[in-house]
């Protein structure tokens, strides 16, 4: 395959799944304000805070109002990880593999867009949830899509490898959420507050039912377990690294090297793989639950730079 | 929706012969589109459209940053010919090709026509497309020109005239068999019983003319070359990669070494055979041509110039569009081929012959000025509807380079009824097939082309860039096929009592 159509292809499928993220993240903060009592005002602060982009933000925008966080990560085509920049640098790249991909995959990618684009700025505001929620279901759409209608081959393994190892990172840093929420406004484990928060989190990454069904009760050692370590929840940090490693092997067997040139990405994702198998739950947070997330980030980022150096740049 | 007050006029038109009178190949198809309900048909418009743009079937305009793209407006009207009509203009676009390509032949070889002065010498050597890199060049099975778009247009009388050749990167033909694809789901019945030849046959028989170009044998790795995604014709590269099932590649993924040219893959590099190249001429290669270009691969001249790797057209043809060789065709066909041309030119005067250039001065505000090298409707003069400024300023350019520029009458073009709100109106059109030259006298006109549109009232400016739009163009089969015709027409009955809601058509 082509180095540039490789790339290409990663990184339509990490933007379409960046855009669901920033939508789940985004969510997290909705779903507060809806439970929480009417006069303790939601932290807006925090979810900035998580995208790293903070200083970015308050020379943008100053104070972390409610409508300035939801302009900024949904509407502002300024900057590069909003929802609408994510979908339209998606489809940018697909229309750069349309030969490469089904064409059903770039109509949903385009139609995402193009019903992203064309939003209304206040309705989207004033209804926001709704409109995430096109979001998210845009991207499962186009993760259906692509497994229904692509052929299993090279590229759609890349594509594959790409969105996973994009999903284990903001899994990660939605599991952080919690991590700033705490030191924003410190909860006592186990109050209703702490519990609000959990719950939050829980459903912002599609998890609160599947969680219930396995765990019951609304714990910190049983939420890391879950979006972390679980081995079967398809949003766990664990899973989509498990997955990811089968897709990048898959890509690297189709390459037809046996000189061993290629493996060095495979060999760092499967360290990972490893690493997260075997620990538990009372080393992640004897580490500091943050540290612990703030490592496995930087681990999948080394992997994306030896896929990268590897594979891509010649 | 009836054609009750449609007004051909006295410009031809390729519906009515006069007004509630179709010509009998479009009978079918006028009176499908009156069973429509009002509304009904605009209805279909915008859905087509919607489908359009959401299949991102688009061009870029350049100078525009955010939603660059815009779809190629679409009239939903098909542009219908008959298949005598068809025979005669097919017949005379493969002659036409086939002198076409024996012409730049010689022009880089022996240079025949330029000793017998049949076309003057200074002429060709003053050609900006004639480019002394290629002298002496010998491409596969002879071929220079492998896929020829050739803009026809049609006069008051009804006649035929070709307007330019297209033989360096001729565009347009994925909107050909996408407006159809789009068209059958619009139309269905008015299609089904008007036995229209199909198009989707395009894809496979251009792949089938560029792998016979292969240095090594019929397995031939084939790539479609593309400027990239910012290119106003990116989208018909990528379709056409698709559609041939080949790479799409661009400058920056292709090296010229070792005799041949390969492209990087993720696993190292792949050798690469043929080019089918959607970058003009000069840009494939900044070490033969020009420096400035980084969309093209160095030494890839040298490579191909060594029989390493084949392109598609070859470098070179550019020669062949210059609008004042145009002029000569006619006199191409007789020389290389003994006949007579089937397919007449537009009249044209010729701005180097100091006789010719006092006429086009004199009559500036009836005739059309065309530049020799561009295209896109850019550089022109349509006379008539130019003010004093533009007359004057053309004026000075005629006499400051006579030798760059053609005058021809403005013709009348053929028009079309087209859906304008709740009604039909007569519209302006012309014609571009596809034709593909594949070795000796194997020469294939695809049964179809663009129709472009001039969508605002009056114009005659068909171009994208310039309030254009296209419309499917139906060649019909013969009418030997009539019978069969008639049944399928009974079976769409079936299925229409069937069908809920919605009216097909």
């Amino acid at each position: 395959m082509l180095s540039r159509v490789a790339d290409a292809v990663m990184w339509m499928n990490r933007y379409v799944e960046r855009a669901e993220n920033v939508a789940r993240f985004v969510d997290v903060n909705l779903y507060l304000e809806l439970d929480l009592p009417q006069d303790e005002r939601t932290a807006w602060a925090p979810i900035v805070a998580t995208t790293g982009d903070h200083s970015l933000f308050r020379e943008r925008y100053g104070e972390a109002t409610r409508d300035a966080v939801l302009r900024f990560l949904v509407l502002d085509r300024e900057y590069p990880s909003s929802v609408v920049s994510c979908l339209s640098a998606a489809r940018e790249n697909a229309r750069s593999v349309r030969e490469v991909i089904s064409s059903e995959m770039f109509e949903v990618v385009n139609q995402a867009y193009l019903a992203v684009r064309g939003a209304d700025p206040a309705e989207a505001l004033a209804a926001p949830h709704d409109f995430l929620t096109t979001v998210k279901q845009a991207s499962q759409l186009f993760v259906g899509t692509t497994h229904l209608t692509m052929t299993h081959n090279e590229a759609w393994h890349f594509g594959r490898m790409g969105r996973l190892l994009e999903r284990a990172d903001k899994t990660s840093r939605i599991v952080d959420v919690k991590c700033f929420l705490l030191t924003q406004r410190p909860a006592a484990p186990g109050s209703p507050e702490d519990e609000l928060q959990w719950l939050a989190l829980l459903r912002s990454a599609s998890a609160f039912e599947m969680y219930r069904k396995r765990h019951r009760r609304v714990t910190l050692p049983d939420v890391v377990r879950f979006l972390v370590l679980d081995e079967a929840f398809p949003r766990s940090v664990y899973h989509c690294v498990y997955e990811a490693e089968r897709s990048l092997r898959a890509f690297t067997a189709a390459q037809g090297r046996d000189d061993g040139a290629l493996d060095g990405p495979l060999t760092a994702l499967t360290a990972l793989r490893d690493e997260l198998g075997r620990t538990t739950v009372d080393a992640v947070l004897d580490r500091g639950l943050h540290e612990s997330l703030d490592a496995v980030q930087t681990k999948l980022n080394a992997v994306g730079t030896a896929v990268y150096e590897t594979f891509l740049a010649r | 929706m009836k054609f009750d007050g449609y007004d051909p006029g006295e410009t031809f038109d390729e519906m009515f012969q006069s007004p509630g009178r179709p010509w009998p190949g479009t009978s079918l198809l006028a009176q499908r589109l009156e069973t429509l309900a009002p509304g009904e048909l605009s209805r279909r418009q915008q859905a087509a459209e919607r489908a359009l743009l959401s299949m991102g079937i688009t061009f870029n305009v350049y100078g525009h940053t955010d939603g660059a793209e815009k779809i190629f407006p679409f009239d939903i009207v098909p542009r219908v010919i008959d298949a005598a009509t068809w025979s005669t203009l097919s017949a005379g676009l493969a002659q036409r090709v086939r002198a076409l390509n024996l012409f730049i032949a010689d022009v880089y070889d022996r240079q025949r026509i330029l000793d017998d002065d049949v076309v003057p010498r200074a002429l060709i050597e003053s050609a900006s497309g004639y480019l002394l890199p290629c002298r002496g060049l010998k491409p596969p099975n002879g071929v220079w020109c492998h896929i020829t778009g050739t803009d026809l247009v049609r006069d008051r009388d009804g006649k035929f005239y070709v307007l330019e050749d297209n033989l360096r990167c001729p565009s347009g033909v994925s909107y050909v068999l996408e407006n159809r694809r789009v068209m059958k789901h619009t139309l269905p019945r008015a299609f089904e019983a008007s036995r229209v030849r199909a198009v989707d046959v395009y894809p496979g028989r251009l792949l089938d003319a560029l792998q016979r170009l292969s240095p090594r044998g019929p397995d031939a790795t084939v790539v479609v070359l593309s400027p990239g995604r910012f290119n106003s014709a990116y989208f018909e590269h990528s379709f056409l990669a698709r559609q041939m099932g080949v790479e799409l590649v661009e400058g920056g993924d292709l090296v010229a070494r070792d005799g041949a040219v390969w492209m990087r893959t993720t696993h190292g590099f792949d050798r690469v055979d043929v080019i089918y190249r959607r970058i003009d001429d000069t840009f494939i290669d900044p070490r033969a041509f020009r420096a400035d270009s980084l969309l093209g691969v160095p030494g890839l001249m040298e490579v191909y110039a060594a029989g390493g790797v084949a392109l598609a057209n070859a470098p070179g043809t550019g020669v062949a569009d210059d609008k004042v060789v145009y002029a000569y065709v006619p006199e191409m066909i007789r020389y290389y081929l003994h006949e007579e041309p089937l397919l007449p030119n537009v009249p044209t005067y010729l701005c180097s012959n100091p006789r010719d250039l006092e006429y086009v001065l004199d009559r500036l505000d009836a005739l059309v000025v065309k530049c020799a090298n561009e295209s896109g409707g850019y550089g022109m003069l349509i006379g008539p509807a130019s003010t004093v400024e533009e007359r004057a300023r053309f004026a000075q350019l005629l006499r400051a380079n006579p030798r760059n520029y053609i005058a021809q009458p403005t013709l009348d073009l053929s028009r079309v009824p087209t859906l304008v709100g709740d009604h039909f109106e007569p519209r302006h059109v012309d014609l571009r097939p596809y034709i593909l030259h594949r070795g000796g006298d194997d020469v294939w006109v695809l049964p179809g082309g663009l129709t472009r549109v001039a969508l605002r009232k009056g114009s005659l400016v068909v171009n994208s860039s310039q309030g254009g739009g296209s419309k499917d163009t139906w060649v019909l089969d013969e009418p030997a096929a009539a019978q069969r015709q008639s049944q399928s027409q009974s079976q769409g009955g079936q299925s229409q009592s069937q069908s809920q809601g919605g009216e097909p058509c």
